[in-house]
């Protein structure tokens, strides 16, 4: 079988909330895999997130969905995704396979074929125990996961998760991870949003870095960290613990002044920048 | 079943649609639930019905009517349109709490028309409210009362209860797309709960100064009650039954109008 080669086009995508423009002409392409947009808080992650998943709709450019332009075909892109986002959108009142039949039933199951799909997905995330129980009972992972779960229902071809670990321990974070990587195995592409570095680090194929609207970079975690720039050096303190980190630009020459600046019996050692330092010196901004 | 299996190649599954009806169906079983397991929408449903029954009865009957048997008579429309205000007004937060939370965005997400979202809420709490009308009338039977309806004018006065409980709960739905919070959406109520005091639900028109009197008069639980009221009795209601039924449909129009403008650009109240 054949993919589209690209997941997502975006083209100048522009959008406004009154004076304030939230996203300022992003091109970008996505192709399949995983991809996380990493950025600081209110760089435009999420409206991003909602442009794609029909929620909002575009001030100038265009954005098409495995060939699908969100625009004048809303309803086909509604086909192709399954969005989880940063709130969670369970129904406490409900129980898990109630919530999972509940969607099931909307996307055009058979009452049977519906509570066949629940049970498999509860399985799935490690839900079968709590099936019957209300969701508001549930614990903040399991909630996350049934979410994960009721976007994925009717299988989409491309799953966006908007900040989809925030408030979880790392426990559950890490679980959460296990269970987007075997999407992918699937051929599902995720387009997720994050302010972890650790997250984008660990899942994605290819990351790219949203800042004030703007997409300021774009690239595997290797090529970032290889692009933004030189090494760094830190100051260790009498426990060989980092005491101070400073940037260089990567030069000998430029390493060696900042070495100079240093009294002659600080301990240094110099290494590549992590992705981390990487975001903060692309945007200038911590991104957590 | 490559249709519903996650595992497989995904590019093969085909686009289904759902029925026409099975959105509304889903989210009206929905909503039941909520309310089926939702102690408050329990207690508004039978406590306060046969609280409000035995105040109303027991407390205010002799001082108001002089006898509370044949206050009962009088009173147990008023206490029937009552129960459904505060019944409705639980809509309101019901709507409020799916707009506030990431209901609405998954919902708007997938293919099926949103509005039955809305349509799932009002249909529950007519027959939530319905429920309540029946606890009232029981409760008033036990108590005393005795409606010499026939089956035509019990089925007139249940048709007018229905009407008014879907006109207030479809405002109630458009209050809850437009409050900020669930606290704020039963806040707007207020005013609609207050109503039947200013009516003849409970005290006769005439008993009230004339600046009340001519706002009572021209409200729309003063020809509901005295419709209701006169067919219970097994009389006919007159020129109350035109206002009786205008209102209502008025109203219902209102809502239905506010929320197709409304509702389209509703977007989710969450922070980003």
């Amino acid at each position: 079988m054949t993919y589209t080669d690209q997941v997502l086009v975006l083209t100048d995508v522009t959008k406004r909330f009154g004076a304030h423009t939230v996203l300022d002409g992003v091109s970008w392409r996505v192709g399949p895999g995983i991809t996380a947009l990493l950025g600081p808080n209110g760089a435009g992650k999420t409206t991003l997130v909602r442009i794609v998943s029909t929620l909002e709709r575009l001030d100038g450019g265009s954005l098409s969905v495995l060939g699908h332009d969100v625009a004048r075909e809303r309803r086909t892109v509604q086909q192709l995704i399954g969005l989880t986002g940063q709130h969670t959108a369970v129904d406490g009142m409900l129980s898990g396979t109630e919530n999972l039949v509940m969607v099931g039933r909307l996307l055009g199951l058979s009452r049977l074929d519906a509570r066949r799909r629940a049970g498999e997905l509860l399985a799935q995330f490690d839900l079968a125990d709590a099936a019957r129980r209300r969701a508001g009972t549930y614990s903040g992972g399991m909630r996350r996961r049934l979410d994960l779960a009721m976007s994925l229902v009717r299988a989409p071809r491309v799953l966006l998760l908007d900040e989809p670990t925030t408030g979880l321990d790392p426990r559950s974070r890490r679980a959460l991870w296990e269970q987007v990587r075997r999407l992918t195995d699937d051929g599902t592409a995720v387009l997720l949003t994050t302010q972890y570095l650790e997250e984008a680090d660990a899942l994605a194929d290819r990351i790219a870095v949203l800042d004030s609207g703007r997409l300021v970079a774009e690239g595997t975690a290797a090529e970032l960290k290889a692009g933004a720039g030189g090494d760094v050096v830190e100051v260790l303190d009498e426990h060989g613990q980092p005491s101070d980190t400073l940037t260089t630009d990567g030069t000998a020459g430029h390493v060696a002044s900042v070495l100079r600046s240093l009294p002659g019996s600080a301990r240094v050692q110099v290494r590549r920048p992590t992705l981390d330092e990487v975001v903060l010196q692309l945007t200038g901004k911590e991104a957590a | 079943m490559t249709t519903i299996t996650a595992r497989g190649p995904l590019a093969t599954t085909p686009p289904v649609r759902p029925g026409v009806l099975t959105p509304f169906t889903v989210f009206v079983g929905r909503s039941l639930r909520h309310s089926l397991r939702d102690p408050e929408a329990l207690l508004m449903g039978i406590v306060l019905p046969t609280l409000l029954m035995l105040v109303f009865t027991f407390v205010f009957g002799g001082a108001i009517g002089g006898d509370s048997r044949a206050y009962i008579d009088y009173v147990t429309p008023g206490i029937i349109l009552l129960c459904a205000g505060y019944g409705a007004a639980t809509t309101a937060v019901a709507v409020s709490r799916d707009m506030t939370t990431g209901t609405i965005d998954r919902m708007r997400t997938m293919p099926v028309p949103g509005v039955a979202l809305l349509v799932g809420h009002t249909v529950a709490s007519l027959l939530r409210n319905l429920f309540s009308t029946a606890v009232v009338i029981l409760v008033g039977v036990l108590l005393g009362f005795r409606p010499a309806a026939g089956p035509v004018e019990w089925l007139a006065a249940v048709g007018l209860v229905a009407l008014w409980i879907l006109a207030i709960t479809a405002l109630f739905a458009f209050l809850g797309l437009v409050a900020g919070s669930a606290e704020a959406a039963s806040g707007y109520g207020f005013i609609l709960l207050f109503l039947p005091y200013a009516s003849s639900a409970f005290v006769p028109v005439a008993t009230m100064p004339s600046w009340l009197r001519v706002f009572a008069e021209h409200q729309p639980i003063t020809p509901l009650t005295e419709s209701i009221r006169a067919l219970l009795a097994g009389v006919s209601p007159g020129g109350d039954a035109v206002a009786a039924v205008l209102w209502p449909l008025g109203v219902l129009a209102v809502a239905l109008a506010l929320t197709a403008w409304r509702f389209p650009r509703t977007r989710s109240r969450l922070v980003h």
